[in-house]
């Protein structure tokens, strides 16, 4: 059994929800990122989405989009990115990570030569921001070949067209978007309801996993109460590593405490 | 499922965040509708003509040419209203825009023609419009910014990453993902995601139909070459568009900036390598890990690190031929022709001109035609061009 089914299937009998944080390898250094991404993991997240950083993250509002510059700017490269995900991997086996990053640095890289390493690096997922369901299937054949879940972005006015091809291609879970845009801490509004999860359940069995806008504690039990499976949260942590950026201690006590508080309310259905 | 093909060999497709795909898909639609309904081509070849003062006419340069037997033309899209091609596609799009019932343009521009052309047709069709400009370019192209301010539209400044075009892009795109469903995204070259450079070329084609037209009425047959310069490629592939099939020699030019070898230029065709980015499959800028490099152009508008399919099509399968030009002989070019001619070219068609010379030069005694596109007027560029004659004391 792979990991996301296993900690979906244990989830589900705990009656809990899934947190499922989101940050950038490298942001803002090698070094601190694997720290944020270790606190995050002993602080209870149930699994892991790492950002692969690149020049023009056109999906991503600005919190994000300014990680991926700051990693950048440190020239790591995508090998110094497996590395991390290596060191991590062989220090939490159970753990599912995925990654998420745009096409062009798999293209660059061999879409076979990519899949290949995420498979030896014991990777779990690879969610491409900028490819959508209607082009995937030169990168669907070597996910499939190298064992690795496609994940699939679900956006909230989805048609039935696309939940029934969302049902053959998605492997791992489902990404449901809470709004149309960018990520970001948008205030105005999270629209995902009730009726349309349930449209997305008669299609698809996998988990459904909440993004965009999770910002606290009410908003992660709403989601859950909805009938997600639970909540990937990745710019309100990043705005912490923004604010806090010369001071690393402080960074990693506020991740700590503000994940503390989402993963908590996962609990309390 | 796409209705028309998305791809033009390997290159194309369509590279978005999902959410976008219905946007496409309606765009798409709507499109081929238009294509076939006759009131939407009559009410648009009316606003060509009518509005936009088309035809443009084939002008022959006897003062550049003089003393060799090539004939140089030029198409003068200088003289379409809001001073380039770019107008011509704009109208275009905006009429699809209402089509759809969208109320909101969202565009995006580097040398301002483009932010100029949109907000010419909002203003004209009463759509509410807001344009993102790089920060750097907000700077060297400030008459276009107050024009387009004039016109109604708001231009919001991008300070992210480079503050060029390709900055403005990233932005106009978000924008786009969060309000298609009021706003339509009106880019302005024949590149990005299908079906836009599919709809840009079909607007702009008009340049080649006439081009074709102009010359065998004036030279009793086709030229030898078809001359423009490419950053995005709308002006190339709408003047290429009606000699792809002909015996004429296509030629597009790249904007060399500082010199290849200083890697600060904007060719991606002959100095890229394939790749995925704005939507599309096609030649690009990028560094050894797939990251999207800064391009480099003296000219704003081909200050791009990649090129529309097409072109990327027509260069893989030789059908076209891509040179590129430094921006020292653009400026070279941009002065002569002033000089010679009374003509002040955009610097962006200061590279097709260069071209041009450079072929004249190279064979003075041979008897051929040569047509350039002239995709826009230089008024907008006479700022950075005297603050670079001034520092190199030619002014």
């Amino acid at each position: 059994m792979n990991r996301y089914k296993k900690i979906f299937q244990k989830k589900t009998l705990l009656k809990e929800g899934c947190f499922v944080p989101f940050v950038i390898i490298g942001d803002p250094s090698l070094e601190i990122s694997i720290k944020i991404i270790e606190t995050l993991i002993e602080n209870g997240a149930d699994a892991l989405e790492l950002g692969i950083p690149f020049s023009d993250p056109l999906a991503d509002g600005p919190i994000i989009q300014k990680s991926n510059l700051r990693a950048l700017s440190k020239n790591y490269g995508i090998l110094k990115c497996f590395e991390v995900i290596q060191i991590l991997r062989k220090k939490y086996l159970n753990i599912p990570i995925g990654i998420l990053l745009y096409a062009n640095i798999i293209y660059n890289q061999g879409i076979k030569n990519f899949y290949e390493k995420c498979s030896k690096c014991n990777l779990d997922s690879v969610l491409i921001a900028d490819v959508p369901i209607e082009e995937y299937n030169i990168f669907y054949k070597y996910a499939n070949e190298f064992n690795i879940d496609s994940i699939f972005i679900c956006p909230p006015d989805a048609n039935e067209n696309f939940l029934s091809q969302l049902a053959l291609y998605a492997k791992g879970y489902i990404y449901l978007l809470s709004r149309p845009g960018v990520t970001g801490l948008d205030k105005k509004r999270i629209t995902l309801s009730n009726e349309f999860i349930k449209k997305v359940k008669k299609y698809n069995t996998l988990p459904l996993l909440q993004g965009f806008g999770i910002k606290n504690a009410i908003e992660v039990k709403k989601s859950i109460l909805s009938g997600t499976n639970g909540v990937i949260c990745g710019s309100a942590i990043i705005s912490i590593i923004e604010q806090n950026l010369n001071n690393e201690k402080e960074m990693i006590k506020k991740i700590k405490n503000f994940s503390f508080k989402l993963i908590q309310s996962t609990k309390c259905i | 499922m796409t209705l028309l093909n998305p791809y033009f060999g390997e290159f194309g497709g369509m590279y978005v965040p999902q959410i976008l795909m219905p946007a496409l898909y309606e765009l798409e639609k709507n499109f081929i509708a238009a294509k076939k309904d006759i009131n939407f081509q009559k009410k648009f070849l009316y606003l060509l003509k009518n509005y936009a003062g088309r035809p443009t006419p084939l002008t022959l340069c006897k003062n550049l040419t003089q003393g060799t037997k090539t004939h140089i033309y030029l198409k003068r899209e200088d003289l379409l209203h809001g001073g380039a091609h770019k107008t011509n596609q704009v109208l275009g799009q905006a009429m699809l825009a209402i089509q759809m019932n969208k109320k909101e343009i969202i565009a995006e521009t580097g040398a301002g023609q483009h932010g100029v052309a949109t907000a010419i047709a909002c203003s004209l069709l009463n759509l509410k419009c807001r344009i993102y400009m790089g920060v750097k370019d907000i700077e060297r192209q400030k008459p276009n910014v107050f024009r387009m301010k004039l016109m109604g539209a708001e231009v919001i400044s991008v300070k992210s990453g480079s503050g060029t075009l390709k900055d403005a892009c990233n932005e106009a795109l978000r924008d786009w993902s969060d309000s298609y469903k009021n706003s339509h995204y009106m880019i302005g070259t024949a590149a990005g995601p299908h079906p836009y450079p599919r709809i840009v070329k079909e607007f702009q084609k008009i340049i080649g139909e006439e081009t074709k037209k102009q010359i065998l009425k004036q030279e009793k047959k086709l030229p030898d070459s078809i001359i423009a310069c490419v950053g995005g490629g709308s002006n190339a592939i709408g003047i290429f568009s009606d000699f792809i099939d002909e015996k004429v020699n296509l030629i597009g030019v790249e904007p060399a900036g500082q010199g290849i070898s200083t890697g600060k230029h904007g060719a991606p065709l002959n100095h890229g390598s394939t790749g995925i980015y704005f939507g599309m499959k096609s030649y690009l800028m990028q560094n050894k890990e797939g990251q999207i490099q800064k391009s480099w152009s003296i000219s704003a508008g081909l200050d791009f690190p990649s090129v529309g399919p097409e072109h990327a099509w027509l260069h893989s399968i030789k059908r076209a031929e891509y040179v590129s030009i430094t921006d020292t002989e653009a400026l070279e070019a941009f002065q002569i022709l002033s000089k010679k001619e009374g003509i002040i070219p955009a610097l962006e068609s200061s590279h097709a001109i260069a071209y041009a010379l450079k072929i004249m030069n190279k064979n003075p005694d041979k008897s051929q035609i040569l047509i350039v596109n002239l995709s826009g007027r230089g008024d907008k560029d006479i700022f950075t061009v005297s603050e670079i004659l001034k520092n190199r004391k030619k002014l």
